[in-house]
Formats: C-alpha cells, sequence, structure tokens
C-alpha cells in the first residue's frame, strides 16, 4: 500500500473541478439547452406490448393550445439502417404500424410550451390490434453460439456470451468430491439515473448541433447520421455532463434520433426530454438473470470443474446478451464449461448497467463459492486462496499485474475478519452475520485522443471529447498533466464535452479512465519532446520562454496493441488484464420483521495506479450502495397481464437512501501501477465494487439467520417467507 | 396536467363557499394532489388554496386534548413538545412518514386524504390497465396479480388497496377526533370512522373501490382533537423495505396504560394491511388485567390477526403485522 507522495500531482485526493459547477447550478445539462423558437416534444408511447397500431387519432391534442405538430410513423422518414453497437436499438420505431414493446413512440407531441406537449399526449387515442404478452419463462431460450468479430467500429464486444469450454466437466464432476449445484436469480433492474435521457436538436441548413445526454458523444454522430442520411461530420454534439448513465446512456438510443428527425421536419428546434416514467421503455434496463451454476471440488476445496449457463431476458425482435459468463477467469480450474442464452419477452431492449457482465455472474459464483466453503467447513478467505488463478485460466496468459491475495489479506486486516463471530450473534432484536467475497473487472478499453496546450503564462489547456458522468475524470486528467509538465493543478484547464474537441473513445466501464489519462499523458510528452529540441532545461515553462512561441502544442494518441479498435482483457498485449478486490460485509437480520440493515462493509481494490484517492474512494463508495440496493431493494417488476413495467417512478422502485447505508465503510486500495494496462499505470475501476459485493452481503444474512437467498433482492416478504417455511 | 382555476380564499368562510362549488379540489401543501394532477388521478376544474389561511396550523393543549389544526404540516407536530409529552405515537408517526422535504409541505389534513400507493392505481393516464377506483367496473389486477403489497383486511373483490398514511393511523390509535366543516356547518366524527374499508362501503351500498371516506364532497378537514390519557405511553412502529422515504409494508401505533406490570387499558392501530386503520379490538378488549409479557401480548395479537385474509402474494403480511404490533406495544410500554 502506497500513499499519494506529498508533492505529486497524480493520485492526491483533490476535489472535482466540475464541483462548484454543479453545487451552485452553474453545470448545464442537455436539458437546461433551449434554442430560441424551439419547440417542446413529447412522445406518445404504444399502450400495448406488441401488436399494430390501427390508427392514431390526434384531433383532440391538436386542440390543445400551443401544440403544433403531431407526428406519427407516417410523417417521418425511412431511416437508414443504424450501426449495432452504437445504436442501441436497431429496429428503430416510428417506421411502420408494428409495435414492439409497451412504450414504444408512437407519436411525437410537439409544442410551444412543455405543459402543452404534456397534457396533448395524454389526449392522443392510439387504437392498436394486440397480440398477447410473452413474459419471463414463457419465451423460449435461443442459446447463443457464435461468437462476433469485431467490426471496424470497433465497439463490438468481441466475445460477448459466447460458449467456451476446456476440459471435460461432466466427468469432473461425476468424480468430485463436493458439489454446488444451485440456480441464481435477479430480477431487472433501471438504471434510474436523476437526469433522465434527453436531447435538444436544432438545425442550421445541413449542419446539425444536438445537446444531449451521452456516456458516448462521438457515436451520436454516426447514429443519427447513418438513420437521416448525412454526412456526420456535419453533427456537432455538446454533452459536458451526464446526471447519472451507469450504462443506459452508453449507445445512442430512438429518442435521441427522433429529436434530430422531427426537428427536420417542422424546420424548428426541438427539445424531448423524457419525463421520468418514459425513461423505464424509452432506454435499456438490466435483465432479468437466471443462472445455473456448478462447482466442483476435491475434499480440501480445489476446483475441478465449473459450469455456468447463464439465460437473459431480450426484446422480442433483438439480442442483448448480459455476458455473466466473464467471471470464467477469476478462479483456476481445469475443467470450465459456460454458455448463455436470450429469452425474447415483450419488453423494450434491455442493455448494460451497473455493474453489467461479472456485475452479474459473480452474483452465483462468489454465492457458490462461499456455500463451497461452507459445506467444506474451510474459510471463504482460504478456499479463494487455494483456487487463486496465477494465470488466467482460459488462455494461460500471465497477469499483467494482479494482487488479489494481498486485496484478501488487506481487507480481512481492515475488517476483523478472522476474529469475527462464526454462525451469527444476536443483539437486541437482530441478528449479525458477516460475508466476503471476490471483486473482479475485465478491462475493455480503447484508444484514446487529447491535445494539450503550454502556454507562456503557464496555463495548461486540456482538450478531449470526453463526457462528465460523474467519475471525476476531467480531474484526473488535469492531475496527469500537472505531473507530467511539473505544473500545478490549478494551472491546468480541461475543455471536454464537445465534439469539436478531439474525439476520444467511450465513457464505458472506467475505459475513459485508460484511454485519456495515457493520452493526456502522451500529449504532454509531445510537448517535452517539442521543447527539447529547443532547449535542454527539465522546466517545460522555461523551455517555452526560451523559444519565441506563443504556446505549443501536444497531441497524445493513445494506441492500443495492434491499433486495434478495441480490445477486452490485454487484447494482444500478451498480458491477461483484469481489475480485482475483495469485499466484506456486516448485515443485520431482524427475523421477526424481515428486514435487514447494512451494519459495515470493508472494500479492497487492485485497480493498478490510483489516479485520485478522493474520487477512487467515492466511486467505491457509490458501489457498494449499488450492490446494497441490488442485495436489498431494486427491482422492476413486470404486470403478468399487460407486461407492462409497474411502477415508473423513482417513489415506489426503491434505490438506496442515505439511511440505508452504513457511514462505516471501509475503503482501501492497493495502488501498484500497471504498466501493460495504460501509459499512466492505471487500470479501469468502473464500478467493480458493486461485483462480488450482493454474494458477500447474501452470505452474511447466511451467517445471521441460516437462511440461503439465491434470489435478489432480499425483502422482508421473502425474509418471512423464507423462515415460515423453515417452520421458524 | 389539465389547466384549471385557482382561487387563494382569506378566511375559512369563503374557502367553505369555494370547495362547495361542483369541480372544486382543496390544494394544502400540495404534495399529493400535484401527483394525482400529473398521473390524471383526478382533473378538477378550480382548485381551491387553503394552504395559507390564518390560525390553521396550530398545535396546542385544550381541556383534556391535544388539538392540531389541519395546516400543521408532519415536521411541525413530529418536532413539537407538546406533542412528543402527550401524543409520543403521532410525533413518531409524523416523523416516519414521507422525506424531510415532503414533511415540511404535507400537512395533517391532507395527509390522511392521500390515496393508495397500489402501482395500478398510480399509473399515468391513459389508464393502461383495469382499475376499479381510476374506472369504476373495468375490474382489480391486484386482486391476483402483484398483491404483495396490498390488505389482508376489509378488502372485496372489487379493490384490495390500503391506506398509505402513517399519521392517521397514530391518530386512530389515540382515538381522535377529526372536525369537518362544511356550508351546512361543522361536525365532528371519529378519525376511526373517517375511512371505510372496501367491505364496510359495500355493506352500507357504496362503490367498495371509489367509496373510500365518509367525506362528503363540500366538506373540509380543519383539525383534530385528540384526548389525553393520563400516565398513557405510546409508540409507533413502521416495517418498510428502505429506511426512509418509503410506504410501510406494516405499521402498528400503540397506546397503553400501565398499572405496575399489569395492563390497564391498550390501544392498537395496524397500519397498511387495510384501506383504514385497523383496530386491533380483540386484542384490545383482553389485554387489560394481564401482566405484561412478549408471549401475552403475542397472543392476543394473534387472536385479531386470524381474521386475516391474506391475498396470493401477501401472506408474510399477516405474521409482519402480528410482530409488528407486538413490537409496538412493548416499545410503547418501555417509552
Amino acid at each position: 500500500m502506497t500513499a499519494p507522495t506529498e508533492g505529486r500531482a497524480i493520485g492526491a485526493p483533490r476535489p472535482r473541478i466540475e464541483g462548484p459547477l454543479k453545487v451552485t447550478g452553474a453545470a448545464r445539462y442537455s436539458a437546461d439547452n433551449a434554442p430560441p423558437d424551439a419547440l417542446h416534444a413529447t412522445l406518445v408511447g404504444a399502450p400495448v406490448c406488441q401488436g399494430r397500431i390501427v390508427d392514431v387519432d390526434a384531433s383532440a391534442a391538436l386542440a390543445v393550445e400551443g401544440v403544433v405538430r403531431i407526428l406519427t410513423w407516417h410523417d417521418l422518414p425511412t431511416f437508414g439502417p443504424v450501426p449495432p453497437w452504437q445504436a442501441a436499438v436497431l429496429n428503430l420505431p416510428m417506421q411502420s404500424d408494428r409495435i414492439q414493446h409497451e412504450g414504444e413512440p408512437v407519436a411525437i407531441v410537439l409544442a410551444t410550451d412543455i405543459q402543452a406537449a404534456e397534457q396533448a399526449r395524454t389526449m392522443v387515442t392510439v387504437r392498436c390490434a394486440p397480440t398477447p404478452p410473452v413474459l419471463p419463462g414463457q419465451g423460449r431460450r435461443n442459446l447463443i453460439t457464435a461468437s462476433e468479430e469485431v467490426d471496424e467500429s470497433g465497439l463490438v464486444e468481441g466475445e460477448r456470451g459466447a460458449p467456451f469450454r476446456i476440459g471435460d466437466v461432466d466427468a469432473a464432476l461425476a468424480s468430485s468430491a463436493v458439489r454446488v449445484s444451485e440456480t441464481w436469480i435477479q430480477p431487472s433492474r433501471h438504471h434510474n439515473f436523476i437526469e433522465t435521457s434527453g436531447t435538444v436538436a436544432r438545425w442550421d441548413g445541413d449542419l446539425l448541433t444536438v445537446w444531449d445526454s451521452a456516456q458516448a458523444s462521438f457515436i451520436v454522430p454516426n447514429v443519427i447520421a447513418a438513420a437521416l442520411q448525412l454526412d456526420p461530420g456535419n453533427i456537432r454534439v455538446i454533452a459536458p455532463h451526464v446526471g447519472g448513465g451507469f450504462g443506459g446512456k452508453g449507445w445512442v438510443w430512438p429518442h435521441q434520433i427522433l429529436a434530430a428527425a422531427a426537428a427536420r421536419i417542422v424546420d424548428r428546434p426541438v427539445k424531448l426530454h423524457l419525463g421520468r416514467a418514459d425513461q423505464y421503455t424509452s432506454t435499456g434496463f438490466q435483465p432479468l438473470l437466471d443462472q445455473f451454476l456448478e462447482l466442483g471440488a476435491t475434499e480440501d476445496g480445489r476446483l475441478t470443474a465449473l459450469r455456468h449457463q447463464v439465460s437473459n431476458i431480450t426484446s422480442m425482435t433483438e439480442v442483448y446478451v448480459e455476458a455473466a459468463t466473464e467471471v470464467k477467469d477469476l478462479y483456476a480450474c481445469p475443467a470450465i464449461d459456460v454458455s448463455q442464452s436470450v429469452e425474447p419477452v415483450t419488453v423494450n431492449l434491455p442493455t448494460p448497467m451497473r455493474t453489467t457482465n461479472e456485475g452479474c455472474g459473480l452474483w452465483p459464483l462468489e454465492s457458490a463459492m462461499n456455500e463451497l466453503a461452507h459445506r467444506l467447513g474451510v474459510d471463504p478467505i482460504e478456499i479463494r486462496l487455494r483456487n487463486h488463478a496465477d494465470r488466467e485460466p482460459t488462455t494461460g496468459r500471465a497477469w499483467s499485474t494482479k494482487h488479489l491475495r494481498e486485496a484478501y489479506e488487506e481487507g480481512a486486516r481492515l475488517f476483523g475478519w478472522y476474529s469475527r463471530p462464526r454462525g451469527g450473534r444476536s443483539e437486541g432484536n437482530w441478528r449479525i452475520g458477516t460475508g466476503m467475497a471476490s471483486s473482479t473487472m475485465g478491462q475493455i478499453r480503447f484508444p484514446g485522443n487529447a491535445t494539450v496546450v503550454l502556454q507562456r503564462d503557464g496555463d495548461v489547456v486540456v482538450r478531449v471529447d470526453i463526457q462528465d458522468i460523474g467519475t471525476g475524470l476531467q480531474t484526473l486528467l488535469a492531475q496527469v498533466a500537472a505531473e507530467e509538465l511539473g505544473t500545478s493543478v490549478e494551472a491546468v484547464r480541461v475543455e471536454w464535452g464537445d465534439s469539436d474537441l478531439p474525439s476520444t473513445g467511450p465513457m464505458y466501464a472506467g475505459s475513459g479512465t485508460v484511454a485519456n489519462t495515457s493520452a493526456v499523458a502522451l500529449a504532454c510528452r509531445d510537448i517535452r519532446k517539442q521543447l527539447g529540441e529547443h532547449s535542454d532545461t527539465d522546466d517545460v515553462l522555461d523551455a517555452l520562454r526560451q523559444t519565441d512561441l506563443p504556446q505549443i502544442t501536444g497531441d497524445g494518441r493513445y494506441e492500443l496493441p495492434n491499433r486495434v479498435p478495441m480490445d477486452m482483457y490485454g487484447g494482444d498485449s500478451g498480458y491477461a488484464i483484469r481489475s480485482f478486490g475483495a469485499v466484506f460485509a456486516e448485515v443485520a437480520v431482524d427475523p421477526e420483521l424481515g428486514i435487514m440493515r447494512m451494519r459495515r462493509m470493508v472494500g479492497v481494490y487492485d485497480c493498478g495506479r490510483v489516479m485520485n484517492a478522493r474520487t477512487a474512494r467515492s466511486q467505491m463508495i457509490g458501489s457498494l450502495v449499488w450492490a446494497w440496493g441490488k442485495s436489498a431493494l431494486e427491482r422492476s417488476e413486470l404486470d403478468p397481464t399487460t407486461a407492462r413495467w409497474m411502477s415508473k417512478n423513482l417513489s415506489s422502485v426503491h434505490i438506496p437512501v442515505n439511511a440505508d447505508i452504513s457511514d462505516l465503510i471501509t475503503i482501501a486500495f492497493i495502488d501498484e501501477p500497471d504498466p501493460y494496462a495504460s501509459v499512466t499505470g492505471a487500470r479501469a475501476m468502473g464500478e467493480i465494487g458493486a461485483t462480488g459485493a450482493d454474494a458477500a452481503i447474501a452470505e452474511a444474512v447466511f451467517d445471521a439467520i441460516g437462511v440461503r437467498f439465491r434470489e435478489l433482492p432480499i425483502t422482508p416478504k421473502r425474509i418471512l417467507d423464507a423462515l415460515a417455511e423453515m417452520g421458524r | 396536467m389539465h389547466p384549471f382555476a385557482y382561487a387563494r380564499p382569506h378566511d375559512e368562510a369563503q374557502a367553505v363557499a369555494l370547495v362547495a362549488e361542483p369541480g372544486s379540489t382543496i390544494i394544502a401543501g400540495g404534495t399529493e394532489l400535484l401527483n394525482w394532477l400529473r398521473l390524471g388521478i383526478t382533473r378538477p376544474d378550480n382548485i381551491i388554496d387553503i394552504g395559507r389561511l390564518p390560525d390553521r396550523a396550530n398545535i396546542g393543549l385544550e381541556d383534556g386534548f391535544l388539538t392540531l389544526g389541519a395546516l400543521a404540516t408532519l415536521n411541525q407536530i413530529g418536532e413539537h413538545p407538546t406533542v412528543g409529552e402527550h401524543a409520543r405515537v403521532l410525533g413518531q408517526a409524523c416523523l416516519l412518514a414521507a422525506s424531510a422535504q415532503v414533511r415540511n409541505r404535507a400537512t395533517i389534513g391532507g395527509n390522511v386524504l392521500q390515496r393508495t400507493r397500489c402501482a395500478y392505481f398510480r399509473a399515468a393516464e391513459p389508464l393502461p390497465w383495469a382499475c376499479n377506483k381510476r374506472a369504476p367496473g373495468t375490474g382489480c389486477p391486484a386482486r391476483h396479480a402483484m398483491n404483495d403489497e396490498h390488505a389482508i383486511f376489509g378488502w372485496t373483490d372489487d379493490c384490495v388497496a390500503v391506506h398509505p398514511s402513517d399519521p392517521l393511523v397514530a391518530l386512530a390509535a389515540l382515538d381522535a377526533d377529526v372536525d369537518l366543516v362544511s356550508p351546512e356547518g361543522a361536525r365532528r366524527l371519529p378519525v376511526g370512522k373517517l375511512h371505510l374499508a372496501q367491505q364496510e362501503a359495500k355493506a352500507i351500498g357504496h362503490d367498495p373501490a371509489t367509496q373510500e371516506t365518509v367525506l362528503r364532497h363540500d366538506e373540509m378537514i380543519t383539525g383534530y382533537r385528540v384526548p389525553l390519557l393520563p400516565g398513557a405511553r405510546s409508540a409507533y412502529l413502521k416495517v418498510r423495505e428502505r429506511q426512509s422515504y418509503a410506504y410501510a409494508l406494516a405499521t402498528a401505533a400503540a397506546v397503553v396504560q400501565m398499572d405496575g406490570d399489569t395492563i390497564q387499558s391498550i390501544r392498537v392501530a395496524l397500519g397498511s394491511v387495510a384501506q383504514r386503520p385497523w383496530r386491533l379490538l380483540r386484542a384490545e378488549t383482553s389485554l387489560p388485567g394481564n401482566r405484561l409479557s412478549a408471549d401475552t401480548v403475542r397472543e392476543a395479537v394473534q387472536w385479531d390477526l386470524d381474521e386475516a385474509r391474506p391475498l396470493s402474494g401477501n401472506a408474510y403480511k399477516v405474521r409482519l403485522a402480528r410482530n409488528t404490533a407486538v413490537r409496538a406495544i412493548m416499545a410503547a410500554v418501555e417509552s
């Protein structure tokens, strides 16, 4: 463990540079932009979950004062094909009378004020010929077979959900001394970000300006241009702040295209900001997952077999695979067999969400490891150490760096793991239990681009088209520039959130840190290199002043090995690259009332070099809050008759509030640089804290009351029903 | 949301006259009416803002009663020392309701007239499914579908909704009266008689789904009167999935008078189990004269819960309601 070195910029717990903008309300989000003459748009959603539109009667709605136009599919152009892995939905709405899911846009109301647009949309009558719903459990599970190729966009997640097999799992299971074989379920959950998605579109001749809420603004022009058959170079995207994305604003959703299309039809700027209820059907959600997982082990707890079969729901017309099997590289195991399937049901299309892939897959894997440890009477840490993967199991590659053992050790020390009471204890009406799990997150990397300008007065400007998704990346970039150039962090100004700036990769799963801290470091080194041609001083400002240049500009291009547009888990670096961690939970359960409380949590993470101790800690606390939400509260339920999301508001769809979260959360980092992951030694951190923590919490519940929950969330109803079934 | 006229009367007489006009709806704190307007649950022509009527936010003692003006906010009541001294259960119930921001606006008059949080009822217009409260005669999907948080007492096939108020449960356990005014004059009712369970509405020939109270459309709540009970101890317990800003799965308000170790009198109301606070009358009758113990209390409360009629998804609420009531009674005694 290394503390940030005094005087060094990287690693220091710097407050966020955009913090004052946010707390004073000066930060401009997409919906804060209303060009003069803009029309306000609301969407009329399909009232049924599938079928055909018979007709749309807008006469009453058109009579509302302020309503200018109501567009139906007859009014919209035929969209061109949109690129996969950039556009979320490929079968775009409002192209025919077909209804693909409840809430799918079937009409767009345009009015001079939002009140009129909201009133009118309730007055549009949509008559449908419905087709019966297909609910989870009623659909056909389709096995995912082929691995998909990385396309030129670079955004295809290559091996997402592809089947993988080594060894003979059947034989290994048959001869294993111990076997855990269970099904784990987690519900559909929505992102529930504070800022609902929204797009403001303005045409100036052939030029389109889009103010948007997006985690990857560089793909917005590609998708809109493809749909409307334009040159993407004619589209400017302004997207500085994102009021929460968590994956839900990662790809381009239909409303972003519809806003631009509507603005072109009416020849006026259009502001289409989704309402809270719209959000549940207009973008994605994390799908309901059913995971069958089997572990075989020897008597001393060494894994002999891992079988993992994942099924998630998807929409009727498109495939989203929640790649939970990507946890197959966590433990050394000679026989592995994983596969995924999708079940089309009549809902909107799912999408990645805090935390995708491993966040889903560790729920069964880490739960199963805990069950195995319990079955064998071995400490949960010990069983993980016995199965520690010294190399990446599925490829045999060496890890770039891996400090998971240290994370277990440090976590155990901070938590007091080895002195905990086993089998729970009582405190008043509460039963107290403890549990732990591993965390891991694969690295998804993209190239990055940045420009750094050093001015004669000592000011430094970093220019890069990143989005502020709330992680504090801008601050990290200022720290990197300051350290590389030897200036103060205060001297660095970061410009971001505008497609006129150097284009860079997306803000997905921490990939923004890897790509952009690297690009900024390289741009600074480019400045040093250029100045080195003029001067031999180490002080860049002195060197600049020895020239007659007003300023000097450095370009930084961070390339992946073999210059691929995207790689996963190390790609062609020759190493396996992954972040790791260990998480510990103490939970209290009141068996009479069925309620449970977070008492304390400890998380220790190995994510390469920590760029900013404060934002990193915040990111991990936030991840544990999400994990608590997943474990105890969150689920989006479908009405079994209409296949409609039951509640579409933040009052009835519970996410944690402050009162749910213990102030005894301890976060620590191993903080060792990973020289293969990035130029700066950083590895993507993303929401690694939300991986494995659900299994640690469920284990703590088991420790407290002796009930194994394999379906999340663990609600009072489930606790009381389970205890009643056990006759307690 | 649809356009409406807005009026702010200066005094109660003017307010009463305006409220009596057809198509009028009262607004005070506005925390609930705004939801209804946005969802299309109600579409009033006139909104009568009584929020600034004078002298209606008072909290005080009068002739053996604690009096509350209808415009007192939940936070004002919850934090008021007189309430804490004489009606602890009510103060606790107020502070466990909603969020701090909502409690600063929400009034005790409006709070008891909030409507169920049933997700079928709370859908935005146009209503995507059946609901006998929203569209009478269409049916009750919760009766056989998603009903984990619905009623275990008093429901009919027409509607299985529960009332979500916290303060109402405390007021019921305290045997409070509610004061009403209309152009016909003032009247006073026991709080426990204000709301109707679906079965009760049906029994008197009303629509079980829509007839939720005995209030007439021209009536307005002006305040409450809570009888002071010497030596009484009280407590409110709320069980919910998250620790703040959540409606209850079950609540219990208990008011107990003890004579040494012996229960002298006891009143217990359950919340979120029916469309009105549900008094545990068997326990209230059988427990006085008994020595206090958790087992005795549990047995007596169980007798009331034996009458529960759980739905397909909420059998857990019977056990939860029992345990919540026992806990609240024990907490009241220990207070």
